[in-house]
């Protein structure tokens, strides 16, 4: 960079952008080689998979080469993406809404001790029901359609926010709470102005765990009675020993968590910029 | 009645303060904690009248109950017997009043705002807003040595900043009262000392009354026109005089024999109080 007490009156406005662009450009090589491990590695094992493959003759039934699994993506990509977005639909619709439910229930048990003596056993003794126990009596209940993947997706991200958001918003110190009385604060103030943003980071460890486990829900939901969705594809594919095709539908789903997660992570760093990075 | 007032500042002469108003006046004041068998007695058979414009250091053994003290004139502990009237008033109501403000020992900030909207925080909740005659917090973040830093996070901010913030925040309905629990029993010592001094320009140029809960003996004598001291188990007034030090305070005057003189008594009576 060219930046010198002296030179700076002299500098141009186009100097001063291509230092900018310069250590723009630099910092993201530095970015790039801390994550060149975890590149190599991921290859190293795609390699070390295909060679297995061919080395030992596994049959294609049995196991599909890397190679098979991306051809399976040009040739029945169509049947992939129809089947992509009924899942990405429940699993975001199952977040959004298990998410909601969970943070309205967690601010309702923090104001009244009653309602959370009363329901708090409830929600854990729901949480005690496996998923997959609880999927065929939904889909009885709520047919065939979107509404009991949508249910399932919801119920599996739940419990974590509840728990985390409960204690998130009475995470506020003693000394903050006895200053909000002095200042004669109201319930709905100290929600508002304090208990909120201070939940935000136990929120946050929750939504992350959310944003995966949402779309295991949606999958588990299409295995029982469905005929679309990557939970069916996934059935589908197996009964018929398609192989390729099954792994490829696994990915796809892998991808769809990442993602969410991913945008989770964005979402958390945009609102918490206030929290110094060596926090709890 | 007559109500002669005191010039902010002026005066730790025992004669011409008999003549002003109680800011504080707590009479036959006990607060005890928890219930039957378990029963703390923290503050036993209190009567102190605290006047307007004073600032009065309260030094004690812990758990005598200064903090107490504080809290129960704060309305954030009620007492179990006896009364305590804020400028002839209920605390409850002159909590809603902002009559006073409070200073706690850690500056609970909350991380997600700058300091200027920290410092705002009290215009924003309790009806704040409705407070027409309040400072204006740049200029109070001005005065407590912040100018420049009105948009720092408060991580960004060292511990001593931290607590300058907090108390522009608590001067910013302009209160006639200032409670100080241990402010900066968690700052190191040279930031102490500066705050100090600050402190005592602040309350020179505001003529807040001052009631400041410490630990420390030279801070008790340092800063306060008198001094309140605490016994302990249960909680009573073992004193409470006039701090015999000239009035324009400076930190060279510790090394002073009047000044030893002072800590010295002070020193005596903690150890009658424990």
């Amino acid at each position: 960079m060219s930046v010198t007490g002296a030179g700076t009156a002299q500098q141009s406005p186009i100097d001063a952008a291509k230092a900018e662009a310069q250590a723009r450009s630099a910092a993201r090589a530095a970015r790039w080689r801390d994550r060149l491990p975890a590149i190599a590695a991921a290859i190293g094992l795609v390699v070390l998979w295909q060679l297995i493959i061919v080395v030992f003759g596994v049959r294609q039934f049995i196991a599909p080469s890397p190679l098979d699994v991306i051809k399976v993506f040009g040739t029945k990509g169509d049947v992939l993406l129809g089947n992509f977005w009924p899942t990405l639909m429940e699993a975001f619709a199952g977040f959004v809404v298990g998410n909601v439910v969970a943070v309205l229930l967690a601010i309702w048990f923090v104001h009244s001790r009653l309602a959370e003596k009363a329901f708090y056993p409830i929600a854990v003794f729901i949480n005690t029901i496996p998923i997959i126990a609880v999927a065929p009596i939904l889909v009885l209940l709520l047919g065939n359609g979107f509404a009991p993947k949508i249910v399932i997706a919801s119920l599996i991200c739940f419990f974590p926010t509840l728990v985390n958001m409960v204690r998130g918003l009475k995470s506020v110190s003693p000394q903050m709470v006895e200053l909000m009385r002095v200042l004669s604060a109201s319930k709905r103030e100290v929600l508002f102005k304090v208990r909120l943003q201070s939940s935000l980071p136990y929120l946050f460890a929750a939504l992350k765990i959310a944003s995966t486990t949402c779309v295991i829900g949606a999958i588990v939901g299409e295995w029982i009675g469905s005929n679309y969705g990557l939970g069916a594809l996934i059935i589908e594919a197996t009964y018929n020993f398609r192989s390729p095709l099954l792994y490829a539908t696994v990915f796809l789903g892998a991808g769809l968590a990442v993602t969410f997660f991913t945008l989770t992570t964005l979402a958390e760093r945009w609102l918490l910029k206030w929290r110094p990075a060596n926090a709890i | 009645m007559a109500v002669a007032t005191i010039e902010p500042g002026s005066v730790a002469d025992p004669g011409s303060a008999t003549g002003s108003q109680a800011a504080i006046s707590i009479d036959h004041a006990s607060v005890t904690f928890g219930e039957h068998a378990d029963t703390v007695v923290a503050l036993s058979d209190i009567t102190i009248d605290f006047e307007t414009g004073d600032l009065v250091t309260i030094l004690g053994p812990s758990g005598c109950g200064k903090s107490t003290l504080l809290r129960l004139v704060a309305d954030l502990v009620p007492s179990s017997q006896g009364s305590v009237a804020v400028f002839g008033q209920s605390p409850d109501v002159a909590r809603r009043a902002r009559e006073f403000a409070f200073v706690f020992q850690d500056a609970t900030l909350l991380p997600w705002r700058s300091a200027l909207d920290n410092v705002r925080l009290p215009l924003e909740v309790g009806g704040g807003g409705r407070i027409e005659q309040h400072a204006a917090p740049e200029e109070l973040l001005a005065l407590v040595g912040l100018e420049g830093r009105e948009n720092a996070l408060p991580h960004e901010l060292s511990g001593g900043m931290r607590q300058r913030v907090s108390i522009a925040r608590a001067l910013v309905c302009k209160p006639k009262i200032l409670l100080m629990d241990e402010p900066f029993g968690a700052l190191d010592e040279i930031t102490r000392d500066k705050l100090n001094v600050e402190l005592l320009r602040i309350w020179r140029d505001t003529g807040t009354t001052i009631l400041f809960v410490t630990h420390s003996i030279p801070e008790a004598a340092f800063l306060g026109r008198k001094t309140l001291v605490l016994s302990a188990n249960p909680g009573r007034v073992l004193s409470y005089f006039d701090v015999d030090l000239p009035n324009d305070r400076h930190l060279a005057m510790r090394d002073s024999l009047e000044f030893v003189n002072v800590t010295g008594h002070l020193r005596d009576l903690l150890e009658q109080a424990s």
